[in-house]
C-alpha cells in the first residue's frame, strides 16, 4: 500500500516504518514479501507500539516531523468501513461503498505527500494545541489490558494456550474498543483473516459508532 | 527461574514462584528503570516513598518486593497462575503525559530478518509511522 508513495517520496527526507501488529512474524511474512518494502516493515508481536500510542485498530498512522513531534497523533491511515455493507454470501461490496473505500484511501496518502513536499506549510498539519486534543489517552483499564496482552503473548510462545488465552480475553475485556487486540486472538479463516461471525457479530454491535473512525482530512467521508 | 516481562525488555532472575516478586535492588533497577534510594523507589525526579507501614511488604533482607511495589504506586502488572512470569505495565498517567508532550515515543521491533530498528534512527526525517496486520 505504501511503496508507491514511498518511491515518489524517498529523496525527500522521508521514511516510512510499517509495523504489523502479529504476534507471529510468519503470518505478516508473505504479505511483507509481496509489498517487497525498501522501507523498515517491523514485526511487533507484543503490540508494544500499539500500547506507546494508544492505537486499538490497523492501519493507524502518526505523522513525525524531523524533530521526532508528533504532528498528527495516531488515527485512523485512510481507511473507510465500506466492508460493512459487504454482502456476506457473495462476499461483494456495493460500487459506491467501493468507490467511497478506494478514494478514501487515496485521500490519505495524497495528503501524506502534500506533509512531505511542503512540511509546516501543508495545511494538513495540527498545532500543538491540537495535537494534544486528539491524543487518545491511556485509561487504567487500557494499560492493565496491554499488561495481560503482554502476559498472555508470552504464555502462547510458550505452548501455554488455555493459560494464555485467559489473559488475551482478560485484556480484550478490560479493553473492548481495542479491535487489535480481540482479533489477534480471535480465531482465523483460512486465509487467516479474524472474520468469524462472531467478528460480524461485534461489527453489527457498533451500531453507529465507526469501526474506523472518519480521518480529519478535507475530501474524507464521514 | 521467574520470568520478568517489562517495558526495558524480558528478564530471567534466578528466584523461584513464590509470593510477590523479591529480587535484588540492582535487578529490580535493570528490569524495571526504578532504583531503590534512601527516600523510596525512583525513577529520575520522581520518588515513591515506602511508607512506614508498608515497609515489611516492600522491602526486606536487603530485597525489594517489586509487585508489591507496582501494587503501590498503581502500575499496571500481571501474573501467571504459577507466579513464575510477571508482566509489568507502564501507567495510564505516565503514558497518556508523554504521548501529550507530543515527543514521539520510541520503540525497537525487528524486522523479518531479526535486524533491530528504532524510531529514533530516524530522527531528522519525516517518519509516517503505519501499523497493519495480517489478521
Amino acid at each position: 500500500m505504501w511503496q508507491k508513495l514511498y518511491d515518489e517520496l524517498k529523496d525527500q527526507n522521508f521514511i516510512i516504518i510499517a509495523v504489523a501488529m502479529d504476534s507471529e512474524a510468519d503470518a505478516a511474512r508473505p504479505w511483507i514479501e509481496v509489498a517487497a518494502p525498501d522501507y523498515p516493515a517491523l514485526i511487533d508481536r507484543d503490540h508494544r507500539v500499539a500500547e506507546l500510542y494508544n492505537m486499538v485498530n490497523v492501519p493507524q498512522a502518526v505523522w513525525i516531523d524531523e524533530t521526532g513531534t508528533i504532528v498528527r497523533p495516531a488515527e485512523n491511515a485512510g481507511a473507510y468501513e465500506g466492508f460493512r455493507a459487504m454482502d456476506l454470501e457473495t462476499w461483494t461490496m456495493p460500487d459506491d461503498e467501493l468507490a467511497t473505500t478506494i478514494n478514501a484511501q487515496a485521500t490519505y496518502i495524497a495528503a501524506v505527500g502534500d506533509w512531505v513536499r511542503l512540511g509546516a506549510e501543508s495545511g494538513h498539519l495540527f498545532d500543538a494545541d491540537q495535537a494534544r486534543a486528539r491524543t487518545a489517552t491511556a485509561s487504567n483499564e487500557s494499560a492493565q489490558a496491554h499488561c495481560h496482552f503482554h502476559l498472555g503473548q508470552y504464555l502462547l510462545r510458550h505452548g501455554r494456550e488455555t493459560e494464555a488465552h485467559e489473559h488475551l480475553a482478560e485484556a480484550s475485556r478490560l479493553h473492548p474498543t481495542s479491535w487489535s487486540i480481540w482479533r489477534q486472538a480471535a480465531e482465523k479463516n483460512e486465509t487467516g483473516l479474524a472474520a468469524s461471525a462472531e467478528f460480524w457479530d461485534r461489527v453489527k454491535a457498533l451500531g453507529d459508532d465507526h469501526y474506523y473512525p472518519p480521518v480529519e482530512l478535507a475530501g474524507m467521508p464521514k | 527461574m521467574t520470568v520478568i516481562l517489562s517495558q526495558l525488555g524480558e528478564f530471567e532472575v534466578p528466584v523461584g514462584p513464590a509470593e510477590g516478586l523479591w529480587v535484588e535492588p540492582a535487578e529490580a533497577t535493570a528490569m524495571s528503570g526504578w532504583e531503590l534510594r534512601p527516600e523510596g523507589l525512583c525513577r529520575g525526579d520522581v520518588c515513591v516513598p515506602v511508607p512506614p507501614g508498608k515497609a515489611e511488604t516492600l522491602t526486606a533482607d536487603g530485597k525489594i518486593n517489586l509487585a508489591a511495589f507496582w501494587d503501590h504506586m498503581g502500575m499496571p502488572i500481571a501474573h501467571s497462575a504459577d507466579g513464575d512470569v510477571w508482566a509489568l505495565g507502564e501507567g495510564a498517567e505516565n503514558r497518556t503525559a508523554e504521548l501529550r508532550s507530543l515527543e514521539a515515543p520510541d520503540f525497537t521491533q525487528p524486522d523479518l530478518a531479526g535486524v533491530q530498528h528504532s524510531l529514533s534512527d530516524h530522527r531528522g526525517k519525516k517518519i509516517l509511522l503505519a501499523t497493519w496486520a495480517s489478521w
